[in-house]
């Protein structure tokens, strides 16, 4: 099994670096959200509960494109039948696709964290980064696996540029509050207070019960 | 097969409905602080708690579908959650005339319940989407299944994350120790309940008799046209065409 998700992991970061299909057009979108954001609001900066806001909704937006594109090729090109043919176990593909779609969220952070901090954010971020990375990397735990499912459901469809993300974003609502409450005190003009404990929690039963979830239903989806 | 107990269910229903209505009417006193207009709590909760178990319980059916593979299953789920729909609109509109005759607004935001609500509402209002979006019947089939789990257990873990993000102030009438209301007030609200639930399942009942009555029928033109084709009707549908 850990061959498997190697293997598929491997090819999907391939494609990625060679075609570039997905984490440019995340990264670009971003960076074009929080433009507009900057003129809808009339804000030079934001801080508090309005930049974690700001951060997360464009954050969730641009997942969304990433998973809209996750399983395109698996579709288009018969890497779903090639997968089923392969005597692995099936989980091994939702563990490879979570994953990849977890690094792809990582890389687009990596660049639209910083330059959300640049272009909106008023306070300076730099305190708080270990916070900031925790908070994210349990988010990013939780669009990958909703996210893996979404687009696997969506994939089915004739219109999933459309079902992905009526789907995905109600579904995202409590990760998005967790991720919103947690962020916001560590951007206050203030300087940086701790993280509520109980928002972390949040994320965390979050990412476990839709983990454990998506584990146990994966396999259906992928029936033929 | 789905038929059996139609009309005693019915009757029940009527008699319930009728009598939770006397109730409500003549029975249960008017609120001292709203007046009369509180009266709308013993339709608009029962609407919203048997709209909950509804689509909780289409998950259940989704979990049955996945296991066994039986069709019936898939019916029985795809109608749990239409209905639940159903009822859910009804619980949001009453929801937002009470809000506007007790607070002065059509919505209140600081309002957990309302809002998981609405969340709840949104994502189940995809279900319909989904499965119209998916041409191929078993496909359809287990997509459907697999939203109504995952939905379903989503319904729990999201009213924790609203009513941890906002304040206490919905009134909590089924809290451990029965909440403030006076006997009659309660009796009132658990007869309307009930009648709430025996109407759903009555609901539920007669749409799935209506279903497999129409698929029944196709069968037999089908038999009598010496088609060997699948005959399935001009338009897709979201709803399952073969048991």
């Amino acid at each position: 099994m850990r061959r498997a998700i190697a293997a598929v992991v491997r090819k999907d970061v391939l494609v990625e670096l060679r075609t570039g299909e997905a984490v440019p057009a995340m990264l670009l979108f971003s960076i074009s959200t929080f433009v507009l954001f900057h003129f809808a609001l009339d804000r030079r900066s934001v801080d508090g509960d309005l930049a974690a806001g700001v951060l997360w909704v464009t954050l969730l937006f641009a997942a969304v494109l990433g998973i809209v594109r996750l399983f395109v090729a698996e579709r288009e090109q018969g890497g779903f039948d090639g997968f089923l043919l392969a005597p692995v176990d099936r989980t091994a593909l939702f563990v490879a696709k979570a994953t990849v779609l977890f690094a792809f969220l990582a890389a687009l952070e990596l660049v639209a964290v910083p330059a959300f901090a640049i272009l909106l954010l008023g306070p300076s971020p730099w305190d708080a980064v270990p916070e900031l990375v925790l908070v994210l990397a349990l988010a990013d735990v939780g669009i990958a696996v909703v996210g893996t499912l979404v687009g696997a459901l969506g994939i089915q469809t004739r219109t999933r540029e459309v079902i992905v993300p009526i789907l995905a974003l109600p579904l995202m609502i409590p990760l998005a509050i967790g991720a919103a409450r947690a962020t916001s005190p560590l951007f206050l003009e203030a300087g940086a207070a701790a993280v509520p404990g109980r928002w972390l929690l949040v994320l965390g039963l979050y990412d476990l019960v839709f983990g454990l979830l998506a584990f146990a239903v994966f396999d259906f989806l992928l029936e033929d | 097969m789905f038929a059996r107990g139609l009309k005693t269910l019915s009757i029940a229903s009527v008699v319930l409905i009728v009598g939770a209505f006397a109730l409500v009417f003549f029975y249960a006193p008017n609120d001292a602080d709203q007046g009369f207009i509180q009266k709308i709590f013993y339709l608009h909760v029962p609407l919203a708690i048997v709209a909950l178990c509804g689509f909780v319980a289409g998950g259940v059916f989704g979990i049955q579908f996945l296991r066994t593979g039986d069709r019936a299953h898939d019916l029985r789920s795809y109608v749990a959650i239409h209905l639940s729909l159903i009822l859910a609109v009804a619980a949001l509109v009453t929801g937002s005339i009470w809000a506007r005759a007790a607070w002065g607004h059509w919505w209140v935001w600081d309002e957990p319940t309302l809002v998981s609500f609405l969340i709840v509402f949104l994502l189940y209002a995809c279900y319909q989407p989904l499965r119209f979006a998916i041409e191929d019947s078993g496909r359809q089939a287990r997509a459907a299944a697999v939203f109504s789990i995952v939905a379903g257990a989503f319904v729990p873990l999201n009213f924790l994350a609203v009513r941890l993000a906002q304040s206490f102030s919905h009134p909590r009438v089924l809290s451990a120790t029965g909440g403030t209301m006076p006997g009659e007030m309660r009796l009132t609200f658990l007869v309307s309940l009930l009648a709430m639930a025996v109407l759903f399942v009555t609901l539920w009942k007669y749409e799935l008799t209506s279903k497999q009555a129409s698929m029944q029928l196709r069968a037999l033109k089908r038999r009598l046209a010496e088609d060997d084709e699948p005959w399935l009707p001009a338009g897709r549908s979201a709803a399952p065409q073969q048991l």
